[in-house]
């Protein structure tokens, strides 16, 4: 038998559609592996003693002066606290501009036959609710392995996944950590390549 | 009602439904980062929601501010500019935070800001690097929005948080127009706005 300083403390897939709430402590290692490409997994990320204290996308994107994530890009909490550090991407890139589909948000941008549709929000309000995490508490999250290219000339637009079958990020905390996930069960456009997929959480810890 | 807010200054107020507000730069640099809380006081501003919805990272003339629930909290219905950043936040403000506090609000109401009259320009390189714009305002830009339901507004004339410039003053008018035309907008805003005036406008 071997000892080593940590052992994998989680290793569970996440089916499409459904979330997760993981508690990280200090120096664990979250790894989200997407199974089968091409699957947007929305993540929010807050400090499990004082959940105020939580990711902030635009503080994250300009304290690193650059949109996309990857590996080295530092994960910032509206206090400007470091919450975790991504420390591993096959991917490349990531997003946390485009924010987390919801059944409300669908209508406005499919119509109204989305409204009954599952939507991440859903997923985020169902498996946050034991930590306290309510709606006042969303934030705007990460869309790990999804592609929203912005452009010199301002433009936004959601485009086909730059991910594939067994590409991984992985996050390092810099403090204890609540993660919230929703597997994203998008299908009104590319983000999940139009079919959503299961992914695999790893914790090493 | 018009008042002129100082540099480093914070200020909020109600605004009903139909009236507009317009922002006017008082000094080259000027900075006006602002936070909107709607009707029900709990749906906020979503910027994400607000770009994805019209294929745009930046506020311009001719879109919907839109809420986390969906609806369509104000319109920019007219800017000198047509670039104000909304992708690189604020540092924390004190004097901000205690203007959320007057209204029952606190940190977990923080949301995703827009800084009028600040530019933040994105590369078009693989990491999509950001760097600011110093003098993208001058004094005399402005930008009008008109409330779409009854809302809360919060403004902080802090200068932006990549700007080495000094801290400007910016003048807040709030106006009664009889009917403000919606302007050119994609058919998401429209819907937006529809589903507002249908629900609680
Ligand atoms: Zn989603």
């Amino acid at each position: 038998m071997t000892i080593t300083a940590t052992t994998v403390a989680l290793d569970s897939v996440v089916e499409a559609g459904d979330g997760a709430l993981v508690s990280v402590p200090t120096g664990g290692r979250l790894r989200i592996v997407d199974l089968h490409g091409n699957q947007a997994v929305d993540t929010l990320f807050y400090d499990a003693h004082d959940i105020d204290n939580r990711y902030s996308a635009f503080d994250t994107i300009r304290e690193q002066r650059a949109v996309f994530l990857t590996t080295g890009s530092r994960l910032i909490s509206t206090r400007l606290d470091e919450l975790a550090v991504i420390t591993d991407d096959t991917c490349g890139r990531h997003d946390t501009v485009g924010g987390a589909c919801s059944q409300e948000s669908n209508v406005i941008r499919y119509g109204e036959f989305t409204r009954h549709q599952h939507a991440c929000r859903q997923t985020f309000l169902r498996y946050g609710a034991v930590a306290g995490i309510g709606q006042r508490q969303l934030a705007h999250n990460i869309n790990f392995f999804m592609n929203v290219p912005v452009t010199s000339t301002g433009g936004l637009t959601f485009e086909d996944g730059l991910s594939a079958p067994g590409k991984y990020v992985e996050v390092t905390a810099s403090r204890d950590l609540f993660v919230l996930i929703s597997n994203c069960p998008q299908v009104n456009n590319p983000c999940n390549g139009w079919d959503p997929t299961p992914i695999q959480l790893l914790g090493w810890w | 009602m018009n008042h002129e807010m100082p540099g480093s200054a914070a200020w909020s107020a109600p605004v009903r439904a139909g009236r507009t507000i317009t922002l006017t730069a008082l000094a080259d640099g000027a900075n006006a980062t602002v936070l909107i809380v709607g009707a029900d006081r709990l749906d906020r501003l979503n910027i994400p929601d607000t770009l994805k919805s019209q294929m745009s990272a930046r506020i311009k003339p001719g879109m919907v501010l839109m809420s986390d629930r969906g609806l369509a909290l104000a319109t920019v219905v007219a800017s000198t500019l047509d670039w104000h950043d909304c992708l690189t936040g604020a540092l924390p403000d004190r004097l901000l935070l205690l203007e959320l506090t007057k209204h029952g609000f606190g940190e977990a109401d923080l949301h995703g800001c827009i800084n009028f009259f600040s530019k933040v320009a994105v590369a078009d390189d693989p990491r999509a690097s950001l760097a600011y714009i110093p003098g993208h305002a001058h004094a005399g830009d402005t930008v009008t929005l008109r409330a779409d339901q009854d809302l809360l507004i919060f403004v902080s004339t802090a200068p932006h948080a990549l700007s080495d410039g000094p801290a400007a003053g910016v003048a807040v008018q709030l106006e009664s127009p009889a009917h403000v035309e919606d302007p050119d907008l994609r058919e998401e805003a429209v819907r937006a706005l529809r589903l507002t005036r249908e629900l609680i406008a």
